[in-house]
């Protein structure tokens, strides 16, 4: 067993992970390594072939493959290593990243600072306790998606989505397109977690029905999938006898949600969120253990790429700035500012707020439900801070709030409370 | 003649109702709450467009080519273009960009690669 010295080590290298390199080595971080566990670098990316990636970033709209390209393409200008089928087993608190892969056997590196670019996983058929028999033939979209659009094959022939999120419904074209059928997309939430575009441009082109307020209530087939019963619900969404529906199908892709994936961050010891299933971060996304940092969807889980890479951009250059440091900052000497989720608003990062940081910072969240004609309403103090009108805010798109270091050295109170209020 | 549709230029999905001369030409909108809306409307009921993305196999390879139409191509065109694909194999290699299917069915819209194939 080796151990080497590294001063930044990136667990990752999908788009958070390179955005972050990117931005430590051109903030001058020499010794850095990027792990990751594929053969290649860009992630999740690889397999969204479908297009609307980069509009914010390059006012373009590129593909998944076409994105990940421009930033794999700058980290091999810049000389960034990266070591691909790299699994890391393990980060300590000491920031010893114990990893393993075939070219290089079992390795540990001591890293000065981390940065966890791990990104999600998907909620697997386990988490949501449905009904019937194991069989052959249910995968998650992620999944299919994978075997279409990198291993070239199809999963199935007739199928049936449950969960409506944009996976799922890019899914659900991409079946369609490549030969199968569709027979319904089922949600059991009385609206999409998708966005509108891809319920119209991936179900309604394809005449494809979204059944909302239903969900999957019994699975039948013994050694392959032979067909689902799909249920309505009622308020409480429990399911509604007598309302079931019968598709027979070969396929069925779970589309059910997206879960920061932490366990490397455990074991090192960093506190979580409860809400965001991500780290409990500062405003330079440092978590609670120091010298490890978070960025992108392991942070929490993000609806557009080009807001992962401008998160992760200010990652790698807070790791780049905490390097550079002589001594770490004295801990605890400086006054912090806990931010707060109010009524309406789920799961805002960052969670603390160092109150002399003196830089524009983004808090980001999601709404809990649909809210039309609506503010978001930042308070500290007992003042209002902010407010933020808009026509509608939805659980399906990330909101993001900018506040400049001078707002931020002006707040009165420790609490910075976010809420949404109806009618304003 | 009206016809709904949902409008996919903001998060609000306005449900728009359109109304076409018999001819289908685009007279009127409702519903929309912005000009892109309306914008919008008229687009996608007169000549409306999608872009195509797709995975076309490699010889000697398991691992598709991820190809996409240059720029969106009349959306009636999606399955005869789909078609094509289907009957289309490349060989490595290629990068991004590289056109695989000049002037698809006549369309003169590309068929260019969206990834690098070493």
């Amino acid at each position: 067993m080796t151990l080497s010295s590294v001063d930044l080590v990136i667990i990752g290298a999908g788009p958070a992970g390179l955005a972050a390199a990117i931005a430590a080595r051109e903030s001058g971080v020499e010794s850095l390594l990027v792990l990751e566990r594929e053969s290649e670098p860009g992630g999740i990316l690889r397999q969204c072939i479908h297009n609307g990636f980069g509009l914010h970033r390059f006012q373009e709209e590129l593909t998944g493959p076409e994105y990940a390209w421009r930033d794999i393409r700058r980290a091999r200008e810049l000389k960034i290593p990266i070591l691909c089928n790299t699994t890391v087993l393990s980060v300590s608190a000491d920031r010893k990243v114990t990893c393993v892969s075939r070219d290089h056997g079992f390795q540990t590196l001591q890293a000065r600072a981390v940065i966890l670019a791990m990104g999600c996983r998907e909620r697997p058929r386990g988490a949501l306790c449905t009904p019937g028999t194991r069989c052959a033939g249910i995968y998650s979209a992620g999944t299919a998606q994978r075997f279409v659009n990198l291993e070239g094959w199809m999963p199935g022939k007739r199928v049936v989505i449950l969960g409506s999120g944009d996976i799922g419904l890019i899914m659900a074209r991409r079946m369609k397109l490549q030969g199968a059928e569709v027979l319904a997309c089922v949600e059991i939430m009385p609206y999409s977690s998708g966005l509108n575009r891809n319920i119209v441009q991936c179900l309604n082109d394809y005449d494809i029905p979204l059944y909302l307020e239903h969900t999957v209530t019994d699975i039948h087939g013994r050694d392959r999938l032979e067909g689902v019963t799909v249920s309505r619900v009622d308020a409480s969404r429990r399911p509604v006898p007598g309302t079931e529906i019968r598709f027979d199908c070969d396929t069925l892709l779970l589309s059910c949600g997206l879960i920061p994936e932490n366990e490397l961050s455990t074991g090192a010891g960093v506190v979580l969120s409860p809400v965001t299933s991500g780290a409990v971060v500062s405003e330079s996304l440092e978590t609670s253990v120091p010298g490890i940092f978070a960025c992108g969807n392991v942070l929490h889980v993000h609806d557009l790429v080009d807001y992962v890479s401008e998160e992760s951009f200010t990652a790698g250059q807070a790791a780049a700035a905490y390097l550079q440091a002589f001594s770490a900052p004295a801990a605890g000497a400086e006054s912090l500012i806990q931010v707060a989720d109010g009524p309406g608003v789920r799961g805002t990062v960052p969670q603390v707020i160092h109150r002399s940081c003196g830089r524009e910072v983004h808090l980001m969240f999601r709404p809990s439900a649909v809210f039309r004609n609506s503010a978001v309403v930042l308070s500290c103090g007992g003042e209002t801070v902010l407010r933020k009108k808009a026509m509608i805010y939805t659980p399906g798109e990330m909101v993001s709030i900018p506040l400049t270091g001078d707002q931020i050295a002006a707040l009165k109170g420790d609490t910075l409370t976010l809420s949404i209020e109806r009618n304003a | 003649m009206e016809q709904m549709i949902t409008c996919i230029s903001c998060p609000v999905g306005c449900r728009m109702t359109v109304t076409l001369s018999d001819s289908g030409e685009f007279l009127s909108v409702t519903g929309n709450t912005c000009p892109r809306g309306a914008r919008y409307a008229k687009q996608e009921c007169t000549a409306p467009e999608r872009m195509i993305t797709a995975v076309i196999p490699v010889r000697g390879s398991d691992t598709p080519l991820s190809v996409k139409t240059r720029t969106p191509v009349p959306k009636a065109l999606i399955f005869p273009i789909m078609e094509k694909l289907r009957e289309t194999e490349v060989s490595a290699p290629a990068a991004i960009g590289d056109v695989i299917l000049p002037d698809v069915l006549g369309t003169g819209v590309d068929i260019i690669a969206t990834r690098n194939l070493p």
